[in-house]
């Protein structure tokens, strides 16, 4: 048995001399797809890294973190990217994660000051409709419409989560009233924001629950300047999705170094036309062209992280008792 | 009629039977191995559990009644295109759920074709959200699946019976209850205990058509507890209470299936004299064009964005097609070493109630046995490394029950008609696979390889939780598309996926049919 261990520590010793570092990052499947961040985040972060990057893609931030909670501290991940302000709370919970001292000068509507997880973008969700319609100015106009909407699961969706949490944190006790008041404005309910966002192409609502970005992809890559987002004077719930690493894992360096890549020009500049949301960090050269023509909501909403699990359960209670009568 | 036959062993038929029954409940028992003290069970988990039962109650009667006539006319009526017609037919149930709910909501949504029909005749709008939506959309689904099985029980009844009737001048009224009646009370409680099972997983569909969270189903109440919660014990509670439901339904329904064998014919080509009246012909033919019409219009949909989306498709895709393929063709070589000996099996014994442990893997939430199986996988090695294999081992066993439905009746009508004689001269085991009952099951084993393949090639299933970035399916890669706003590639990708399906569905369907009347 000790000849065993001896040799599988020297032939581990060996391979580790022989291969390049691998560093492995957790992330949602849509980051790694082809048209995604993945291949040329990868591509850049390779170049200077003497490293082998190695993205694994799963469903959503939700199933990220529940793959994480299965496999505890036997988890392969050095970092995990693609969490976001609604998932912080409990992502710290679990006791994988440890303290960065990743900062930059971020372009977001608030101030970060997380010790554990780095932003490397944010949005603001709002409602996408054809230019076509006068949207409504809130969510009362809304409810007093006629105007169709399709939103998402908030226990199947992260969009259709800070949805939720955007009605919640704008209306306080009056949230249910609220939900009430659209609860005739709801087209349907869909599992996820593809299925979504899908049905509204199709023409089944006026309007579909997304983020101001949207109407940037279809500006950018279709020249098709027919979509833009409703302002609300609520003011918009914001999803910043953020990056970290896990404590105990053999390449802290490197994974630090990810860290900090990714609020660097050469991945800010990648995200906003892979990603389709804002850049954490203002890249040197700007937002791409075509990012001038969204609309910018005045006033941001994001409830802080560790108060988010406590409202979150009420708010759900509230958002099914008023939508499924 | 019913004596035990012994010319078939069982060993390796309660070996498989064994084998899917562990792999179910070993993911199970996983999941709550690592559950800590939940809230258990909530109100609205019981809500879901009475909408989802109801809903799926409603669409297996509705699916399996009007199968009946669809599957009647089809069995009496030769024209051509009846062999594409039956093959597309089989398209809806084999699409990726969301390609299909998007087909159904170009021709019955908001702005769909009936409606704007509708629009132009001044009628007010019909809204397809809600239980009907649901229903309509687990009809489409499953009315083509009934349809098949009832047609094929049709076509077991020998040519010599109907020769028979005619030379007793029986009418259409007469041959259906002496010939008819008995075969559909012996095809038609497994055909909608299936139906039931496979609607009682509905999660997509049944929110979406259902416009909201009243539409809430155990499926979706499983997902919440997984993801949304993380209560793993809620997520196994509810994933016991499904599969209780699916095995309580279906244990009833294969228990009151009658043992009664319509008897052997010498496989001559079929000719129905009872069928020739006008009125005859002209009711068979407006249930066809109907079926037909409510079937394939979303079909038509589909392909027709699919089209036009097909010169964006990226290359990734084909690749992810190749893959596919490569799946689906491992899937139905696990199926056919799970389903064969399980059929003979089942089929030696009098009452069928063993065929629900096939419905256990249909019944068991994707979610669930993906995490239950990391959970077992993952202390011993990287779970992605045997992507393929679960993967393969898993659409076998969801397609499972679909293949021992069609292959259970038939054989034990063949064990019945040469069962005896088989023991008499001393044929056993694989020689009486091989000249006895393979030959006579050749179609049945076609239809069900067929839809194996079809169902591997669409099915997104628990790759995503093995999820490999190197290796990526093509339902896989069509989400992608979709999330990354490209809808229309997507449309393309979608419809490459139904080629391929229907493509390794015809082959295998052809191949069993090959020579042979279906």
């Amino acid at each position: 048995m000790k000849y065993l261990t001896l040799a599988a520590g020297l032939l581990g010793a060996s391979a580790a001399i022989a291969e390049t570092p691998v560093l492995t990052v957790y992330t949602y499947d849509s980051f790694v797809s082809d048209w995604g961040p993945g291949p040329q985040i990868e591509k850049a972060f390779e170049e200077n890294c003497a490293c082998d990057l190695k993205f694994v893609g799963m469903g959503d931030g939700a199933a990220l973190l529940a793959r994480l909670k299965l496999e505890g501290a036997r988890s392969d991940a050095d970092v995990v990217l693609g969490l976001d302000t609604g998932l912080i709370a409990a992502a710290k919970d679990t006791g994988l994660f440890t303290e960065t001292a990743v900062s930059a000068d971020y372009a977001l509507p608030i101030t970060w000051d997380d010790a554990v997880f780095a932003p490397y973008d944010w949005g603001y969700f709002a409602f996408v409709h054809n230019t076509d319609m006068t949207p409504p100015k809130n969510f009362k106009a809304l409810g007093d419409s006629d105007v169709k909407i399709v939103i998402q699961d908030p226990r199947s969706s992260t969009p259709g989560l800070g949805l939720m949490m955007w009605v919640k944190d704008a209306y306080g006790d009056e949230a249910e009233a609220i939900w009430q008041g659209l609860a005739d404005n709801v087209v349907t309910v869909t599992k996820g924001w593809s299925e979504a966002y899908g049905l509204f192409l199709e023409g089944e609502a006026d309007m579909v629950l997304s983020y101001t970005t949207s109407p940037a992809y279809h500006i950018i890559a279709e020249e098709d300047e027919s979509k833009a987002a409703a302002v609300f004077d609520e003011g918009h719930y914001m999803q910043v999705e953020v990056a970290g690493r896990l404590a105990n894992r053999d390449q802290p360096e490197l994974a630090e170094a990810f860290l900090n890549f990714m609020v660097s020009d050469a991945a800010q500049s990648i995200l906003p036309t892979t990603n389709w949301m804002y850049p954490a960090v203002m890249p040197s050269g700007g937002l791409p062209k075509g990012f001038e023509a969204l609309v910018k909501p005045e006033n941001a909403r994001l409830i802080p992280a560790e108060e988010v699990p406590a409202i979150r359960d009420a708010a759900l209670q509230e958002w099914l008792g008023a939508l499924s009568q | 009629m019913a004596r035990r036959v012994v010319a078939v062993k069982n060993g390796a038929g309660i070996g498989a039977a064994i084998l899917v029954a562990v792999l179910v409940l070993a993911a199970l028992l996983a999941v709550m191995s690592r559950a800590e003290t939940g809230a258990g069970l909530l109100r609205s988990d019981w809500a879901a559990v009475r909408f989802t039962v109801w809903q799926a109650v409603l669409s297996s009667v509705i699916s399996t009644l009007l199968a009946i006539p669809v599957a009647r006319a089809l069995a009496r009526r030769r024209f051509a295109g009846r062999a594409l017609l039956v093959t597309l037919l089989g398209a809806p149930f084999i699409l990726p759920v969301i390609v299909a709910v998007l087909g159904l909501l170009t021709v019955f949504g908001r702005s769909g074709w009936l409606n704007q029909l509708l629009g132009l005749a001044g009628v007010p709008e019909v809204s397809i959200y809600g239980l009907h939506g649901v229903v309509l959309a687990h009809v489409f689904f499953n009315l083509p699946l009934a349809t098949r099985l009832i047609l094929q029980g049709w076509q077991s009844i020998p040519a010599e019976r109907f020769r028979l009737a005619a030379q007793l001048r029986l009418g259409p009224r007469g041959i259906f209850l002496t010939l008819e009646w008995p075969l559909l009370r012996q095809v038609v409680p497994g055909v909608a205990a299936l139906i039931f099972v496979i609607c009682l997983t509905s999660f997509a569909v049944a929110l979406t058509l259902g416009g909201g969270p009243k539409a809430t189903t155990l499926e979706l109440a499983i997902y919440q507890a997984f993801l949304f919660d993380f209560d793993l014990s809620r997520a196994a509670l509810l994933s016991l209470v499904q599969l209780v439901l699916a095995g309580g339904a279906a244990l009833a329904a294969l228990w009151i299936i009658p043992a009664i064998s319509l008897g052997g014919g010498q496989d001559r080509t079929l000719q129905r004299w009872d069928a020739r009246g006008g009125l005859q012909r002209a009711g068979d033919g407006a249930v066809i064009t109907l079926a037909a019409l409510f079937l394939l219009l979303p079909l038509a949909a589909v392909l027709l964005r699919g089209v036009a989306g097909l010169p964006q498709v990226p290359a990734a895709v084909w690749q992810a097609a190749g893959l596919s393929v490569f799946v689906a063709v491992i899937s139905v070589l696990t199926l056919c070493l799970l389903a064969l000996p399980m059929a003979g099996w089942i089929a030696t014994r009098q009452r069928g109630g063993v065929e629900a442990i096939g419905l256990l893997g249909l019944s068991a939430s994707p979610l669930m046995i993906g995490t239950g199986w990391f959970i077992l996988i993952n202390p011993v090695m990287n779970p992605s490394d045997l992507a393929l294999p679960v993967t393969a081992l898993v659409n076998a066993m969801m397609a499972l029950p679909f293949a021992l439905r069609i292959l259970v009746p038939r054989l034990r009508d063949t064990l019945a008609d040469f069962g005896r004689l088989s023991v008499s001269l001393g044929l056993q085991g694989w020689p009486l696979w091989r000249w006895v009952i393979l030959p006579r099951l050749r179609g049945q084993l076609g239809f069900a390889a067929g839809l194996t393949g079809a169902l591997s090639v669409g099915d997104l299933g628990v790759i995503a939780l093995f999820a490999d970035q190197d290796r990526t399916t093509l339902p896989l890669q069509m989400y992608r598309l979709m999330g990354a706003y490209r809808m229309e590639a997507a449309a393309g990708a979608a419809l490459i996926l139904l080629a391929l399906a229907l493509g390794i569905f015809w082959i295998c369907d052809r191949g069993g049919r090959w020579h042979a009347e279906s």
